[in-house]
C-alpha cells in the first residue's frame, strides 16, 4: 500500500495533467476506478484558478473573450500553479506568460494592458500609508532640495508601454466604451498608486517614469531628475514632482549623511 | 467576542457597503483568513470596520493540515497575526490537504482514512494549537472519491482526531449530505456516529447536482445557491440532538444580493426556534 506522501505526490500530478491517468485506488461506492469522480478535482483546482485570473485580469477578459481567455489562463495555471496559499497574488507572471503567448501576437499592447491590471491588484493591497502634503515637503530646506532622497507610497507602481495600453485599459473596465484605437499612437506610461482608500491610475509624461525608479532606487532628487533627462530634455522636474506630491506619491524624505557633503 | 447560537453568513466584498450602511441583525460574520493576508487596503478597512459591530469567526482554507509534508510555518505566522488582530470568536479548517512541494492547489483535497493519516493529522493540528496558542475547529469535507486503503468510516476517524487532539468540530452539514451521497452512505447514522459533543459550528452551503460514468448522484460543493431541502432537514436533525448553534450559510460563487442571503440566514435561525426533536425530524423524513 501506497504511504501517505506518495500518494498525494501522485494525486497532485495527475491533477495538474490532464494527460496522465486517475492515480489507482481512488474508487466510487462500489469500489472501482471512477475517473469521472477524480476529474470534479481537476476541474476544482484549474477552473479555480482560471476564475482567480479572471477577476484580477478584467481587461484582458473582456479584450480577448471568455474562449480565449479560458484557454490562454488553463495553460498559465497549469505550467504555473500557486506558491502561496494567499491567492490575492496570484498571477504575477500572468502579462509576461501574454507576452510570450503566439496566439495573441496580433494584440501587441495586451500584455501592457495586463500589467496595469496587476499594478492596480498590487497597489490594492499594499500596505496602508498616510501621504506627505506639498507643506511636509516645503518643511526641507530649500538649498538641499535637490540632495533630498524621497520615500515612496508602498502602494506605488509604474507601467510602461510603447503603445496607448492605458487608454485601452479604460476602455475596457467595468464603464468603459470601447472604441477604436491607433496602436502606432504615442506610448502611454502610468502611475498607479492607492494614498488612500481607491486606487488611482494616472497617465505621467515620458521621463516620469525613470524619474520615480530612480527615487525608488534611493537615489536623490538631483539622481532622478538627470535619469529622466536621459530619456528626454523636454522633461519638467517641478511641475512632475507637483504632479507626484498631487497624486501622493511620497511618504518620507531625508538627508543622507555624504549628501551634506556632496558640493552643490 | 463569543460567537453566538445564531445564524451567520460569510462576508463578501460586494457587501461591505450594505453592511455597514444599514447594520442588519445577524448574528455574526465568517471571513477566509486568506482573504485578509494582504498588506493593506480595502479588505482590512472594511473588516475592521465590520469587525466593530459584529462577532467574527475565521475560516482557513489554506494550511493543508492533511498534507503529508510539514505545516507551513510562515503560514502558521501570518495566521496568528490575523487572529491578534481580528480577535476572532472561532478559528476553524479542513479536513483535508492542499500543498504539495512548492505547489498550492487552492482546493480542498481528500485524504485516505488510515491510521498514517490520523497521526499525521492529529500531530499537524497539535502543532496548530500550540502555535496559535488556542483550539481550532476541524470541519469534515466534502468528497467525491474514496480510497481503497480507508480503514475507518469518516465519522469515526473524525472522532479519533478530535479526542486525541482536544479540537472542537466544525460540523458541515452539507459536505455530510454531498459526501453521504456521492459514497451511498445514511446521512443520518453519520450523525449518529459523529462526536456531536464536540460541535461549535455548523456550516450550510448549496451544491449543484451532476452524475458520474455510471450515472450515480455525484453532488458538487459549489456554495453558488440556497441550502437544498433535504440538507435543511439534516441541519434540523443535527439541531433536535443539538440545540441551537452557531450557523454559518457559506455562498462563494454566483453571489445573490444581502437580502437574499440575510434570508437564508433567517431560514437557519428559523429552525433553531422550532425545536424539533431528533425523532420528529426522522418521522417527517420517513413520512
Amino acid at each position: 500500500m501506497q504511504g501517505l506522501a506518495d500518494r498525494q505526490q501522485d494525486f497532485a500530478m495527475a491533477l495538474l495533467d490532464a494527460a496522465r491517468a486517475t492515480p489507482p485506488g481512488l474508487v466510487g461506492p462500489d469500489g472501482l476506478p471512477s475517473p469521472r469522480r477524480f476529474a470534479v478535482y481537476r476541474n476544482n483546482v484549474v477552473a479555480g484558478l482560471i476564475e482567480t485570473l479572471k477577476e484580477n485580469y478584467p481587461a484582458i477578459h473582456r479584450i480577448v473573450g471568455d474562449e480565449l481567455f479560458r484557454a490562454m489562463a488553463g495553460l498559465f495555471v497549469t505550467a504555473h500553479p500557486p506558491r502561496s496559499p494567499i491567492m490575492l497574488g496570484y498571477g504575477a507572471g500572468f502579462p509576461d506568460f501574454i507576452a510570450g503567448f503566439e496566439p495573441v501576437a496580433t494584440l501587441p499592447y495586451l500584455a501592457d494592458v495586463a500589467r496595469i491590471e496587476r499594478a492596480w491588484i498590487e497597489a490594492y493591497h499594499a500596505a496602508d500609508a498616510g501621504p506627505l502634503s506639498a507643506a511636509d515637503l516645503l518643511a526641507i530646506d530649500q538649498d538641499r532640495l535637490a540632495q533630498v532622497r524621497l520615500a515612496l507610497h508602498p502602494s506605488l507602481r509604474v507601467t510602461q508601454s510603447r503603445f496607448p495600453a492605458l487608454t485601452i485599459w479604460r476602455m475596457n473596465i467595468a464603464d468603459g466604451e470601447p472604441a477604436s484605437v491607433d496602436i502606432g499612437a504615442d506610448c502611454e506610461d502610468a502611475l498607479i498608486i492607492r494614498p488612500s482608500a481607491e486606487v488611482r491610475v494616472h497617465q505621467i509624461p515620458m521621463g516620469a517614469a525613470a524619474l520615480v525608479r530612480s527615487l525608488g532606487a534611493g537615489r536623490p532628487v538631483v539622481a532622478a531628475a538627470i535619469a529622466a533627462l536621459e530619456v528626454t530634455v523636454h522633461f519638467d522636474l517641478s511641475t512632475m514632482l507637483a504632479g507626484l506630491i498631487e497624486a501622493g506619491a511620497f511618504i518620507g524624505w531625508s538627508l543622507a549623511p555624504e549628501a551634506r557633503n556632496e558640493p552643490s | 467576542m463569543n460567537i453566538p447560537p445564531r445564524a451567520g453568513v460569510g462576508l463578501k466584498p460586494q457587501h461591505y457597503r450594505e453592511i455597514l450602511e444599514t447594520a442588519p441583525d445577524i448574528g455574526f460574520f465568517e471571513v477566509h483568513a486568506e482573504n485578509y493576508m494582504g498588506a493593506g487596503g480595502p479588505p482590512h478597512r472594511y473588516l475592521a470596520a465590520i469587525r466593530e459591530l459584529y462577532p467574527l469567526s475565521l475560516h482557513g482554507v489554506g494550511l493543508s493540515i492533511g498534507a503529508a509534508g510539514p505545516l507551513d510555518q510562515d503560514h502558521l505566522r501570518r495566521l496568528k497575526d490575523l487572529i491578534a488582530r481580528y480577535q476572532p470568536g472561532l478559528f476553524s479548517e479542513h479536513l483535508a490537504w492542499s500543498s504539495h512541494g512548492e505547489a498550492f492547489l487552492n482546493d480542498l483535497l481528500p485524504v485516505p482514512y488510515t491510521k498514517e493519516t490520523l497521526q499525521r493529522i492529529a500531530s499537524h493540528i497539535d502543532h496548530v494549537q500550540e502555535t496559535l496558542g488556542r483550539q481550532m475547529l476541524l470541519e469534515n469535507p466534502s468528497t467525491y472519491v474514496a480510497f481503497a486503503e480507508s480503514t475507518y468510516a469518516e465519522p469515526e476517524f473524525i472522532a479519533e482526531v478530535q479526542r486525541r487532539t482536544g479540537c472542537g468540530l466544525l460540523l458541515d452539514v452539507s459536505n455530510v449530505h454531498v459526501a453521504s451521497t456521492n459514497q451511498q452512505w445514511d446521512p443520518f447514522a453519520y450523525i449518529d456516529a459523529y462526536p456531536l459533543g464536540a460541535v461549535q459550528e455548523i456550516h450550510l452551503a448549496g451544491f449543484t447536482p451532476e452524475t458520474d460514468e455510471k450515472q450515480r448522484p455525484l453532488l458538487i460543493d459549489t456554495h453558488n445557491r440556497t441550502v437544498d431541502p433535504l440538507v435543511w432537514q439534516l441541519y434540523a436533525y443535527v439541531i433536535g440532538k443539538l440545540g441551537p448553534t452557531s450557523t454559518l450559510i457559506e455562498w462563494d460563487a454566483d453571489l445573490p444580493s444581502w437580502g437574499e442571503l440575510h434570508a437564508e440566514a433567517m431560514r437557519a435561525e428559523a429552525h433553531m426556534k422550532s425545536h424539533a426533536t431528533p425523532q420528529e425530524v426522522r418521522l417527517a423524513r420517513t413520512g
